[in-house]
């Protein structure tokens, strides 16, 4: 589904990705980790082109995303982004958060529209927000209407850049429950976390990204119980 | 016998000063030209608002959004060059420009002048509307262009939206300058109030009455914007506390 070949990102003379090759396949759940700075989020957010790529491609659903003639939102609105921050539309309800994209650009009737949401609202257990301003919710049901808005969309694939990074611990539990079910779903996933449970009980894959490179990739069994990486051994050694 | 010396003759304290504004204001219809001023004060200042704040949004996104699109960066210089002359040379030449040079064909004043200071006022409304769209985080540009939108629709339902509510309390400082900035409309024989006041002296020789009744028709237009600023602001907080 996406196709990552030699990705390269430089920040003003400094190289945070330096080539980063590897394949996301549909139904993948990929959890990126690795110590930061090391350019996780760069990745993530290159995916989406978020951050414009200094070299390489990114290929998804064969179309070339570097390509300069390509139509980018089109295909954004096939791969649905969530926030560490959120990034909630502050002066919308709720519910205009999670329809405003989809009336818009997919042109959805608003009952429609509401009535998606509605129901998505009601798989994260949220339905009786619907017309609450963010500011009135929590972090964590902030997350979770964040996913909500993503999933309105009906994207192909979903990035998650540090989902749990922001909420206070005791909302974190909420939040990958939400992620869990999604990816007992079936929805591929690429998600950057420092939650080294959720990527040990729910990746399919997990890539160790250090220095802007993938210094080691695996199961989850292969990373987390027989590490060989040394740099992946004493990264481990300081999370677990 | 006339009105003036009825308020004579009736006596009392403030008798005199009633038969003096009754000279000043009433005898020949003067109020009417008081009027006509005061209504082409209100056009002006209006007029010169819509257009300030369409110019200043257009400026404000074009030079937003050439951050980084090379190709708006012609017109981004463009509106720095507008920015620079528009805010280098004061308000009475450019006033005087339009009149004598660019519009001087032109039959009726009124619309020339509502272009000269909505140009002018553009300039203004540009960088202020360009600080509110910076004062937004970047993350909701961000959010925005993650779900599909383009720069432009995120621009207009979920960035601007948020930068009104900074700067709405600027915008209406820039309403009340322009008001009172309208009052060099003389200069190029329109009538707007204080010229209307102005010419009523001149005629009744009664400086006192005027040029006080003219400064407090500005006073009072200015403490009602104040007045709907302050409900404005009040509305806008409790929508962020709910």
């Amino acid at each position: 589904m996406i196709n990552v070949k030699n990705l390269q990102k430089n920040f003003g003379g400094v190289e945070v990705l330096k080539g980063i090759n590897t394949e996301i396949d549909k139904g993948d759940v990929i959890c990126v980790i690795g110590p930061s700075g090391s350019g996780k989020s760069t990745f993530l957010r290159c995916l989406n082109m978020l951050e414009k790529p200094s070299g390489g491609q990114i290929i998804f659903e064969g179309d070339d995303l570097t390509d300069k003639k390509i139509d980018l939102d089109l295909h954004r609105q096939k791969m649905g982004m969530v926030f560490q921050q959120f990034n909630l539309f502050p002066h919308m309800t709720v519910m205009k958060n999670l329809t405003v994209a989809p009336m818009m650009l997919k042109k959805v009737p608003e009952a429609d529209a509401k009535a998606k949401a509605l129901e998505l609202l009601g798989k994260v257990g949220l339905a009786d927000r619907a017309d609450a301003y963010p500011n009135q919710l929590s972090g964590g049901q902030k997350q979770r209407v964040s996913i909500v808005r993503a999933l309105c969309m009906e994207p192909d694939v979903m990035l998650f850049d540090e989902p749990t990074s922001a909420l206070d611990p005791e909302m974190v539990g909420e939040v990958l429950d939400v992620m869990k079910k999604l990816a007992a779903a079936g929805m591929t996933m690429v998600v950057v976390t420092h939650e080294m449970g959720f990527a040990r009980e729910v990746a399919n894959r997990v890539l160790f990204l250090e220095d802007g490179v993938i210094l080691e990739e695996g199961t989850p069994d292969e990373i987390f119980n027989h590490p060989q990486n040394e740099r992946l051994q004493s990264f481990l050694a300081k999370v677990l | 016998m006339t009105l003036s010396s009825l308020f004579l003759a009736a006596g009392g304290p403030f008798a005199a000063w009633f038969a003096k504004l009754h000279e000043t204001f009433i005898v020949n219809d003067r109020y009417k030209l008081l009027i006509e001023g005061f209504r082409n004060t209100i056009i002006l200042t209006l007029g010169a608002l819509a257009i300030g704040l369409v110019i200043g949004t257009i400026v404000a996104v074009i030079k937003y959004l050439a951050e980084d699109a090379p190709s708006l960066r012609w017109a981004a210089f463009l509106c720095d060059v507008y920015l620079t002359v528009i805010r280098g040379v004061p308000m009475v030449v450019q006033l005087l420009i339009f009149y004598y040079i660019i519009f001087s064909h032109a039959k009726d004043g009124i619309p020339v002048a509502i272009v000269a200071f909505g140009v002018n006022s553009g300039a203004y409304m540009a960088e202020l509307i360009r600080s509110g769209i910076n004062a937004v985080d970047s993350g909701q540009m961000e959010a925005g262009r993650s779900l599909g939108m383009n720069r432009l629709q995120t621009m207009r339902v979920i960035i601007l939206p948020q930068a009104i509510r900074y700067i709405l309390p600027a915008i209406f400082n820039e309403l009340i300058a322009l008001l009172k900035e309208t009052s060099i409309a003389g200069y190029v024989a329109e009538i707007d109030l204080t010229r209307a006041g102005n010419l009523i002296r001149n005629n009744t020789y009664d400086a006192i009455n005027t040029l006080f009744l003219v400064a407090l028709v500005y006073l009072t237009m200015v403490i009602i914007l104040e007045q709907i600023l302050k409900k404005l602001e009040r509305r806008l907080r409790k929508g962020d506390k709910r």
